[in-house]
């Protein structure tokens, strides 16, 4: 997917100015957050199950390559193909190579984050193949030609009308004319529509939440029962995953799978986790003649080597998003990328460049929410630091800042000189602000006083009143 | 090998400071872990397993309904499906567990793969996991996976004596009884739902729209 | 060698305050009352020339070398005292968590940073877990609702201690708002390099607090409070703001942050 990261500033300000997206995102939020804590709560075991699952994805992530040969060789001796890519322009030819050799015409597809990095989608129809997203909210945007805005809930930046607006525009050619405006209409004609797809599709395209050494298993994690469909239907089945993606065991994947739906939606397990493991069998009434896995790396190995490690153990939750005022305000498509809210402010720039997209780590109060519900412990807010300061050793901070920046630390750096200064300063201040005790407009503080007022120092600086109280006492 | 292949381990090599593979004295102790599985931190399950079983899949919206036998069997389908309103064509897995129960010959049962307009199948799980309330079906020439999405009312047949506490226990329980791994194994939680349309959460989303289990013991 | 309490905090500690650049710059009033609490609990208090910032603007906007300037300006300026208390969650918490991790290559200077840290506390938080202390006397007659700063809730773990001081009181009522963890969009240059994104945060933050029916906004951060002071201005709420030391130390006579004389 191309990256409009670095229209971050335009996006998010156009996204603010949105009623709708303010709208769908506000009944969105409470419920999310809601959800995750009442899971948590009821789960004494919560915590250890949280140092659990990192210990599994440390040790997992420092033997990756062995983990990986495990899984590739297990994948093979169920039947199974193992494909590798390092970039994402070699996982597309990959997929369009098995689709062309499956004489396919329509391709299902379960969510996939890392089939958007891919933009496998567009890739497809370049082809002459026909994708069909199947997961209602991708479905919908799909629809709407737009990207997913959140990593979970896809098309959680559309309110109801905006989806039955689509569905009218979109249906009337399989005869379906009235406007549905309930959700179980909603969700009625979305599943006649797609189950034609489904028993239609030649290849079916799938990601995972999840890869077993093991047991050479590939696993999706969904609510509707798409995914299910998408990898048993048809011919031949597709598993795009990030090498990050293995785990060892059956008994280390059930460990992270009880962080997984908990943190998410809230569920203590989604609806369906399925594990595939190899075509169907001889002796099978059903499942797909052929299976495919697609192993990504598209830079995640060299994260591996440096400071942003930890970023590997994500397992693609959304909490971090869920409870990100920034992302709650903005919403996921303002990001410019596949991977919105914390996890993509770190992602995005490790992807596709920090000159690209040096926004994103910058638009973050450091609150520390993200990192405090991650299920994983990723210190997401010391990584976009960390990308900050990349970005200042590169020179990618504007010169304003850098100047601004660079002149109060060279008086913060010398405190006499500074309380000099700062005396001087606030007296005068102070003295202006006097009878209103604020500010509406003040020169170089726009950014300031455009939200805001500023509230008026005292007028005297505690320094300087300290001293004189010494003095006198 | 693919070059990709090789490149992408290089890489990884480099990464974690290495120059090539792992020492075999290093894989030997990795393989051994991968050969014993061990269950981390599991959750305490209160109570009575199948109680709790049972309180878990009606908290996700799991119809459960509990029978002494497998004579019994016939009768709560044809309860669920006159519930339901719905007509008495059924799609049987063609398990032997359920090829022997006496079915009523006011039922037209096939038994064979789901296809697309299939009403309601009748399968066999391999587990059920308390913790959870979750079924786990296995693929195999007896139980085509398709009849656990296709039709719109789902019935599940588990035997008592198949309610596991943990989900380790599940997996222990394919391994000894189950030389390679399935093609497929289903962990089912509940009936397909979705809640793409702002956050509400509507049932039968592309899967079954009811979830119906016959406890059988 | 000075005696200990039960709590082992040191009878008569010295303190080194850490008056914070905001607090110095805008509200001296807060340094006072950090002053008032910690001598009336027994401290002896000193308050170094040397410092300015704890160096927060830099860190946090890549900027690692003068930060680390700054921060070994502050530890030694600080590290002759007991302890080093400074009243906000942010301050306190850069010098607690990230000094310590700024000198990766530098044993003797992570040395000295780490015992700087280890005796690093924000005021309410040292007042009621360190000193123990149980009551504070001063009156307040009004409903206040309390906004958790986010560094203090979480790398602090500020939440109970400045709660528990209000309960002391006289006269004052805590509503709780909705949210009150979440944050109101100050994050330091954050708020002037994406004012829009954090107008509305800020916005949010007060329609939680107005819905609380409170009469006054507490906190534990002076950037926060500008901020919402700022906004409750320009939305033109009657809703005060203090910082809550000043309520705790009974130095309310001067105007709420934003207010006129
Ligand atoms: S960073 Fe953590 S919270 Fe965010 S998606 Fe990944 S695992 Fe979930």
């Amino acid at each position: 997917m191309q990256s409009r990261a670095h229209e971050f500033k335009q996006r998010s300000a156009t996204a603010l100015l949105d009623p709708e997206l303010k709208r769908a995102m506000g009944k969105a939020k409470g419920g999310f957050q809601q959800k995750r804590r009442n899971a948590v709560d009821a789960l004494p075991e919560f915590e250890a199950l949280r140092q659990a699952a990192r210990e599994i994805k440390e040790h997992t992530l420092h033997n990756l390559d062995f983990y990986l040969e495990r899984y590739e060789r297990a994948v093979q001796s169920a039947g199974g193909q193992v494909h590798w890519a390092s970039t994402t322009q070699e996982a597309r030819e990959i997929i369009l190579e098995i689709c062309r050799n499956a004489g396919a015409k329509r391709v299902t597809k379960g969510k996939s984050m890392v089939g958007e990095e891919m933009g496998i989608n567009e890739a497809l129809e370049q082809a002459g193949f026909e994708p069909v997203e199947t997961d209602l909210g991708e479905y919908i945007i799909q629809l709407a030609k737009e990207p997913p805005s959140h990593i979970i809930a896809p098309a959680v930046h559309k309110t109801k009308d905006q989806i039955t607006d689509l569905f009218h525009a979109h249906h009337q050619k399989y005869g379906l004319t009235d406007r549905v405006t309930e959700v179980p209409a909603i969700v009625n004609e979305a599943r006649t529509v797609l189950r034609e797809k489904f028993l239609s599709a030649e290849v079916g395209i799938t990601g995972a939440n999840f890869l077993i050494a093991e047991t050479g298993s590939s696993i999706i994690v969904t609510n509707e029962g798409n995914g299910d469909l998408t990898n048993t239907l048809p011919r031949v089945h597709i598993v795009t995953a990030g090498i990050e993606k293995v785990v060892p065991t059956l008994e280390d994947v059930s460990t992270i799978l009880r962080l997984l739906a908990r943190s998410a939606t809230g569920q203590e397990m989604s609806v369906y986790t399925t594990l595939s493991t190899g075509p169907k069998r001889k002796e099978d009434l059903d499942g797909p003649g052929e299976y495919h896995v697609v192993l990504l790396d598209n830079g995640r190995s060299q994260m591996l080597g440096n400071e942003f490690h930890e970023m590997l153990r994500c397992i693609r939750c959304g909490a971090c998003m869920n409870h990100c005022p920034v992302y709650q305000s903005v919403g996921g498509h303002a990001y410019g990328w596949v991977y919105p809210g914390p996890m993509g402010s770190v992602l995005t720039p490790l992807m596709v460049g920090l000159d690209k997209s040096f926004d994103l780590p910058n638009a973050c109060t450091l609150n520390g929410r993200c990192k405090e519900v991650c299920p994983m412990s990723i210190p997401l807010p010391d990584m976009l630091r960390k990308l900050r300061q990349r970005g200042h050793e590169q020179r990618l901070t504007p010169f304003r800042a850098r100047a601004a920046l660079g002149l109060w630390a060279y008086f913060a750096k010398r405190p006499r000189l500074y309380q000099l200064a700062t005396r001087l300063g606030m007296a005068v201040l102070g003295s202006l602000g006097k009878r209103r005790g604020r500010f509406r407009r003040l020169p170089f503080a726009g950014g300031w006083t455009d939200a805001r007022d500023l509230p008026a120092p005292q007028g005297v600086t505690f320094q300087t009143a300290f001293r004189k109280r010494g003095s006198q006492k | 090998m693919s070059a990709a292949r090789e490149r992408v381990l290089a890489n990884i090599r480099t990464a974690l400071n290495r120059t090539g593979p792992l020492a075999d004295s290093v894989t030997a102790v990795l393989d051994a872990r991968l050969e014993n599985p061990r269950a981390n931190v599991k959750p305490a399950v209160d109570g009575e397993v199948v109680q709790q079983f049972l309180s878990k899949l009606e908290s996700v919206h799991g119809a459960v309904v509990r029978v002494a036998t497998m004579e019994k069997v016939s009768e709560a389908v044809d309860a669920h499906l006159q519930q339901n309103a719905l007509s008495p064509e059924l799609v049987v897995a063609p398990d032997p567990l359920l090829e022997d129960i006496p079915w009523s010959n006011r039922f037209a049962i096939e038994r064979r793969a789901a296809k697309g307009d299939d009403r309601v199948s009748v399968t066999a799980a391999f587990a059920g996991i308390a913790e959870t309330g979750t079924l786990v079906l296995l693929s195999g020439a007896e139980s085509p996976t398709t009849l656990n999405f296709l039709p719109e009312d789902h019935i599940v047949v588990l035997k008592v004596e198949r309610i596991v506490t943990h989900m380790e226990d599940a997996w222990a329980r394919l391994r000894k009884e189950r030389a390679k791994m399935p093609r497929t194994v289903n962990l089912i939680t509940g009936p397909s739902k979705t809640a793409d349309v702002e956050q509400t959460i509507q049932e039968g989303a592309h899967g079954p729209r009811r979830l119906r289990v016959i406890l059988v013991g | 060698m000075p005696s200990s309490n039960e709590n082992g905090a040191l009878t008569r500690p010295h303190v080194g305050l850490f008056v914070t650049c905001l607090v110095d710059l805008f509200r001296p009033n807060v340094g006072f009352a950090a002053v008032k609490l910690l001598e009336d609990a027994g401290c002896t208090l000193s308050v170094p020339e040397m410092q300015t910032c704890c160096g927060q603007p830099a860190y946090n906007s890549g900027d690692a070398t003068n930060a680390r300037d700054i921060a070994r300006q502050v530890i030694a300026a600080f590290e002759e005292f007991d302890y080093v208390v400074g009243p906000s969650g942010s301050c306190m918490g850069m010098i607690r968590a990230h000094y310590p991790e700024m000198f990766p290559t530098d044993a003797l200077w992570r040395g000295r940073a780490a015992r700087l840290a280890e005796k690093s506390y924000e005021l309410l938080s040292f007042l009621r877990d360190v000193l123990g202390v149980e009551c504070v006397h001063a009156r307040y007659e009004e409903t206040v609702t309390y906004h958790d700063s986010c560094s203090g809730l979480r790398e602090m773990g500020i939440k109970a201690q400045p709660r528990a001081l209000l309960g002391q009181v006289n006269g004052l009522t805590l509503n709780e708002m909705n949210e009150s963890e979440v944050c109101c969009g100050f994050g330091g240059t954050f708020c002037v390099k994406y004012p829009k994104i954090s107008e509305r945060m800020v916005a949010d933050k007060v329609q939680s607090i107005t819905e609380s029916d409170a009469t006054t906004l507490l906190g534990g951060d002076l950037g926060c409070l500008l901020n919402m002071a700022g906004r409750l201005k320009r939305e033109k709420s009657r809703v005060k703001v203090y910082h809550a030391a000043e309520v705790l130390a009974g130095l309310t006579d001067l105007p709420p942050i934003g207010d006129p004389k």
